[in-house]
């Protein structure tokens, strides 16, 4: 396994983690740009620009874009957050030109006015279908109940009437601010060689222009609000809970994953024997969620409509519990086991690397083996979760619960 | 593309004398191990000859054996599993019991030990009941507001004969009346040694797994095979009304088993049709006209039976024009062919995945087990390569010939409104 990195003129930062016994390679750009990054009136701009890049490049239209990754068998996907759209492909490495060919291009799309049009439909379905989860609903709706009027409560999808209004122009300006190489990250992980690589990068970017992007990363506290939406044809009643976390930027959120996992895990955890292994509930998890300059603990709870009330007040009972007498040695190293396991199983896809790899390159200039990455985890001491709920304490949160009652409400 | 000089592969096998089958397969390059136990104890033996329990009932057990096993009360044995950082997952399906665990190489056989305790010696205490119960009733609500997957469930349950499609979800009035002695019932009826397959893949030492299995699973009895009788499925056209957003659009098509000689052009049909964002489906329903963010084409196979599903969600408005499309393209299909160029991007998708899936214990374990279900065998790589190779755009263009008939296909809408369906005399 090696590292490399290097800085093109235009400003874009190639890194690669190569590993010869791997049987692919992943590509990704890594965009510094998101919902947060949108005003009121953009909203979801961040994500239709994603689907955009798609619709074709001055060399390619959206059928040859998609049949010249698929010719190769190159997987491809894209995904945007509050705060980055990354573009990734998988293939086997004798087709990374190819595939990395197309990847490039579209990162400079035309954006044509008809593409636009017929896309506007499909992001208003995907809107649509969003509205069908009821999750996603309370998902959304909490986000923007805890962070007010700070961007990071902007909805990623935007709304059916943001995305009806915007024009392209709008867009095309949006996409010269922010896509511009300094505001992006170029990841490979798998099997490659880096003069390869680096030769890839300069003939497909070193072209590309433009001038510095800023985002304005504000610290923020939650509101605590507590927020009640009927949704009468639910038969299971959702909620969402969030509190304030420690952001990226801080060694902490190593102890907060760890506790998220202890407290909240799918299996085992806290919330899973108070609430899931008695019956009381299908779903209830708490994760960890970093930002820059931000982050959240996410609650979620999913249950019948009748028990919500006393669901939510059992789940507070867990938080202060944990929040006055803090963990076990036995929970904490068990914590520590599954996280490693999941690790190494996830890293052993190049894909898998990719992501982690290419976020811990954008906001920490920083490259930290798998092995260093479980070793900060395995660093983490009972004391420094008793300072992580002293400083980020759980409870009392942000609460929003959709479903078929409204007949709840923030547990004493 | 070659795929077997890229990837040197080492698979074994051994039958236990009760029945039991392993299939390993060791990994060069990965630290982690990855298994998968198929029981042939899925929601379709719910309504075996002689055994008649209420639907949900596989779903019930497989959450039931976890609670408690061995020398482990429920919270032990999933504390023992977190300290091995196993990452696990029992489900029941249609036909099968799936038990599927991931770890480091060096904590399979442990995990192999508790999995075992949880298949022979469940304690399946009578207080789990209802725990177990309230849960499987609440995952059943949540399948409610779920109208992607519930669409799909309901889809298989009209278009294979019955129990084929049986939703392993099970039914509100099915779990709500099974009792403990019911699910004691069906679980000494159908988890079984005979008919099962453990999977095992990644960093794996094969004459120490034979034997520890060999010891672990040994002592499972073997019973005989519950019988099924099979009824007709249906309705062919049908319409489930949900005030939701978007109109859930589902359509099956028989095609080609895993074992049958055309299982290839089969799968080559299905993925040009649907399998990719230049597929057919993706192109003429979403990139040409916008009319929906999801729409696919699947393959499955059991057995005897197998099916092409294609799936779109979409709203109201354009549900029509999109089901209307998705049917035109059926029928394209049957009627025109397929091109060189697409027979070509479907080789190069199947032979990269085959290839990127040997960096993943899990997929590899879980292809094992189903390889062996179906054929008695693992595949080899080359095998597979070589049978794709063979495919021409005549072979398969004459396969999806028989895509024509509308009276081969279940359609099932889900949402406020319904749609108008294509008479089943059609062609």
């Amino acid at each position: 396994m090696t590292f490399h990195h290097t800085t093109l003129e235009n400003g874009l930062e190639v890194i690669a983690e190569l590993n010869n016994r791997a049987y692919s390679v992943a590509a990704g750009f890594f965009v510094k740009t998101g919902s947060r990054d949108e005003m009121a009136d953009l909203a979801g701009v961040s994500h239709f620009l994603e689907h955009m890049t798609f619709k074709g490049t001055p060399r390619r239209d959206a059928l040859t874009v998609n049949r010249d990754f698929d010719r190769v068998g190159a997987k491809h996907n894209a995904q945007t957050s509050e705060e980055d759209t990354f573009y990734h492909v998988t293939c086997l490495p004798e087709y990374l030109t190819p595939s990395f060919d197309v990847l490039a291009d579209i990162l400079r799309p035309t954006l044509r006015e008809d593409d636009f049009e017929t896309e506007k439909k499909v992001i208003i379905e995907e809107i649509r279908m969003y509205l069908d989860n009821p999750m996603s609903v309370a998902y959304e709706a909490a986000k923007t109940a805890h962070f007010g009027p700070h961007p990071l409560g902007n909805s990623i999808l935007g709304s059916v009437d943001s995305i009806t209004a915007l024009r392209v122009e709008r867009m095309r300006d949006y996409f010269a601010q922010r896509y511009s190489p300094a505001n992006i990250v170029l990841g490979f992980a798998g099997k490659g060689e880096w003069s390869q690589l680096v030769e890839l990068a300069v003939q497909h970017c070193a072209g590309w222009q433009g001038g510095p992007a800023t985002r304005q990363a504000d610290p923020v506290r939650g509101t605590g609000t507590f927020r009640a939406i009927r949704r009468e044809e639910d038969l299971q009643q959702t909620v969402v809970g969030v509190s304030d976390a420690p952001p990226l930027e801080t060694e902490d959120r190593y102890a907060a994953h760890l506790l998220a996992t202890i407290l909240g895990d799918h299996t085992g955890s806290r919330l899973y024997w108070a609430l899931i292994d008695p019956g009381l509930a299908d779903g209830a998890e708490l994760s960890y969620q970093d930002y820059n300059q931000a982050g959240t603990f996410f609650t979620f709870l999913s249950c019948e409509p009748g028990e919500t009330q006393a669901n939510l007040g059992r789940i507070a009972e867990i938080y202060r519990t944990v929040m006055a007498g803090g963990v076990t040695e036995d929970e904490l190293d068990q914590a520590k086991n599954k996280v490693l396991a999941r690790s190494v199983l996830r890293s052993e896809r190049p894909m898998g690397r990719l992501a982690s790899l290419g976020f811990q390159w954008m906001y920490r200039r920083a490259y930290l083996t798998l092995e260093a990455e479980l070793e900060a985890f395995s660093r983490v001491t009972l004391d420094d979760l008793r300072r992580l709920l002293r400083d980020w304490p759980l409870w009392p949160m942000t609460i929003v619960s959709v479903g078929p009652t409204t007949d709840v409400h923030r547990p004493k | 593309m070659p795929v077997s000089d890229s990837v040197p592969v080492t698979i074994e096998q051994h039958e236990y004398s009760n029945g039991l089958v392993l299939v390993g397969e060791v990994m060069p390059g990965v630290q982690s191990a990855a298994f998968t136990l198929l029981i042939p104890a899925g929601a379709a033996y719910e309504v075996a000859d002689g055994l008649k329990v209420g639907g949900g009932a596989a779903t019930m057990v497989a959450e039931w054996i976890t609670r408690g096993a061995g020398s482990r009360d429920s919270r032990e044995l999933l504390t023992a599993l977190d300290n091995l950082g196993v990452s696990h997952s029992e489900s029941a399906q249609t036909l099968h019991t799936s038990l599927s665990a991931a770890t480091l190489g060096r904590n399979l056989v442990p995990a192999l030990e508790i999995f075992a305790d949880i298949v022979l010696q469940p304690h399946c205490d009578d207080e789990e009941v209802e725990p177990v119960r309230a849960l499987c009733l609440q995952n059943l609500r949540s399948l409610e507001d779920d109208p992607g997957t519930k669409v799909i469930y309901e889809l298989r349950r009209r278009h294979f004969p019955e129990p084929w499609g049986r939703p392993s979800p099970g039914t509100v009035e099915g779990i709500s009346g099974l009792t403990g002695d019911a699910l004691r019932q069906f679980h000494q009826a159908v988890y079984r040694p005979n008919g099962a397959i453990l999977g095992v893949a990644g960093a794996i030492d094969w004459p120490r797994l034979k034997d520890a299995v060999g010891r672990l699973f040994g002592d499972w009895k073997p019973r005989p095979d519950p019988h099924l009788s099979e009824k007709p499925g249906g309705p062919r056209r049908d319409h489930i009304l949900r005030e939701t957003q978007q109109i859930q659009i589902a359509l099956a098509h028989p095609v080609a088993t895993v074992v049958s000689p055309d299982y290839y052009r089969a799968r080559a049909a299905v993925a040009i049709l649907g399998g990719y964002s230049s597929a057919r489906l993706f192109t003429e329903v979403r990139e040409k006209r916008g009319l929906c963010y999801s729409v696919y084409a699947s393959y499955e196979s059991q057995r005897a039976r197998a099916a092409m599903l294609c799936y779109a969600g979409t709203s109201t408005d354009r549900a029509q024009q999109t089901l209307d499309v998705i049917i035109a393209e059926i029928r394209r299909l049957g009627r025109e062919g397929i091109e060189p160029g697409e027979l070509e991007t479907m080789r190069a998708g199947l032979k990269s995945s085959l290839i990127m899936a040997q960096e993943s214990s899990m997929s590899r374990s879980s292809a094992l087990a189903s390889d062996w279900y179906f054929l008695g065998r693992v595949r080899p790589l080359e095998e597979i390569s070589t049978e794709l190779d063979a495919l021409t755009p005549r072979s398969v263009s004459d396969y999806a010939a028989g895509f024509v008939h509308m009276r081969d296909l279940t359609i099932l809408t889900l949402g406020p409104t319904a749609l108008r369906f294509p008479a089943e005399s059609k062609v």
